[in-house]
């Protein structure tokens, strides 16, 4: 069986370019509709990415950047798998993320928020799935932060992912909430989102069978990318 | 009742948000952490084909250009081979050309520019062939999930390109074509909306 095209992606669970309350996506949005297009080569191809690309610690966001000592705040491990539609792990793709540290300020020459940056903490980390399309960091829990949008918005804690899959239709990034959070139902991001079942994809519950006894909680969060048709039947990408 | 139909969803996106850089080009948020940032050389040294640069700037529905955009771009080598194993002639690769890129701006201007090698043509859908073109996708604060497009170059035959003749008004086409500012430079404006705004593909 020869791969073919990634199934339609859906957008109504998938939040929309205007979304007002969101303010910033207004000046930002497309007016016109988008071209749909069925999957050439160029769609069904994309980057792959191997060992020698990273670095084994670069998923340790606990000890990647320090330089005195651990950095402050609650340790978590945020594991999970990669996974397409149809439910198979997504082995050896490339999963980054980024975050705030515990304080809610991030290591960014832009983010002025009154918070201290932690010397310890980069705020960054990167590694690829295994076989199964598992994968595993270690950090430090982030903080809630202020943003402008309205005059007291506050971000829900999150962390920022970003995976790559197969192809470049699968192309995603997202943000990684925490079980719990009070702040997940007021955040005019988070609402982007139409679909109250998508936004609770995004919601990592606490994990105590992965957490690490007097060391670290964890949450798991699972990352869904496209899944794709298994025959070609009549849709012929190349006319062979 | 009938069977389930027990698909998984596809994760919802979020906007990548202003600290995009973090994560994946820490060096432009302020800090060196990792011992190679990903995304950085598109063609390698090695792969035959003419070298260029593409510039350009992401603009907003009121004129102004997003300071804080992100781009990826994903390409075929001069001679249309994609590499990524699925590419029929994937075995014949040009030597060290990873085809990808992540592009920044200058904080200060917008202006975002990479280097590479003009892509060769690529055998598209029910074989009709497709003129050289790198694909983009774009993501920023602001933006709820990552926009694609299409660069393609002023100075090839676009004529029969399948993906241009199925947009509808032909004006719009040209919004998918960088001009040739001069040889071996290009220049790609994105318009996020309003006047002349982009082609965006759902693909």
């Amino acid at each position: 069986m020869k791969p073919a095209e990634f199934y339609q992606r859906d957008r109504l669970r998938q939040p929309p370019a205007l979304t007002p309350d969101y303010k910033t996506s207004v000046a930002r949005s497309p007016r016109l509709a988008m071209l749909s297009l069925q999957g050439s080569m160029s769609e069904i191809t994309g980057p792959t990415f191997g060992h020698s690309d990273i670095d084994p610690i670069d998923n340790d966001l606990i000890r990647n950047y320090a330089k005195t000592g651990d950095p402050v705040g609650e340790r978590i491990i945020v594991h999970g798998r990669v996974l397409d539609e149809n439910g198979r792990g997504v082995p050896n793709t490339l999963v980054e993320i980024w975050q705030a540290n515990a304080g809610g300020r991030y290591r960014h020459k832009k983010d002025t928020y009154l918070a201290p940056i932690d010397p310890n903490f980069g705020g960054c980390g990167r590694t690829l799935t295994d076989e199964q399309g598992y994968y595993y960091f270690r950090t430090i829990k982030p903080g809630a932060y202020p943003w402008r949008n309205w005059v007291n918005n506050w971000r829900p804690a999150h962390i920022h992912v970003s995976v790559f899959g197969t192809s470049f239709s699968q192309r995603l990034i997202t943000q990684m909430y925490f079980e719990g959070d009070p702040l997940i139902a007021k955040c005019p991001i988070v609402n982007t989102i139409p679909d109250p079942r998508a936004i609770e994809q995004l919601i990592a519950p606490l994990d105590m069978n992965a957490a690490v006894p007097l060391d670290s909680l964890a949450y798991k969060f699972d990352i869904v990318l496209r899944g794709r048709r298994s025959t070609l039947f009549e849709n012929r990408l190349e006319g062979n | 009742m009938v069977q389930p139909l027990n698909y998984l969803h596809e994760s919802a996106a979020q906007t990548a948000g202003p600290y995009v850089h973090i994560g994946l080009a820490p060096g432009a948020a302020g800090f060196d952490i990792y011992r190679n940032e990903l995304g950085r050389d598109i063609a390698g040294p090695d792969a035959p084909g003419e070298r260029i640069r593409v510039e350009g700037v992401v603009i907003d529905g009121t004129g102004a250009a997003v300071k804080d955009v992100l781009l990826e771009v994903w390409q075929a080598d001069a001679a249309g081979i994609y590499p990524h194993p699925e590419d029929p002639r994937f075995a014949d690769v040009a030597p060290g050309f990873r085809g990808w890129g992540r592009v920044i701006t200058d904080f200060d201007t917008g202006l975002w520019s990479f280097d590479t090698i003009k892509p060769g043509s690529v055998m598209g859908r029910n074989a009709r062939r497709m003129a050289p073109h790198i694909n983009v996708w774009i993501v920023a604060r602001g933006i709820n999930i990552g926009l694609n497009t299409r660069m393609y170059f002023e100075d090839e035959d676009n004529a029969t390109d399948p993906v241009l003749n199925l947009i509808e008004q032909p004006p719009r086409r040209e919004t998918l074509i960088a001009r040739k500012v001069k040889p071996g430079l290009y220049r790609f404006d994105i318009r996020l909306q309003g006047d002349g705004e982009t082609v965006f593909l759902d693909i």
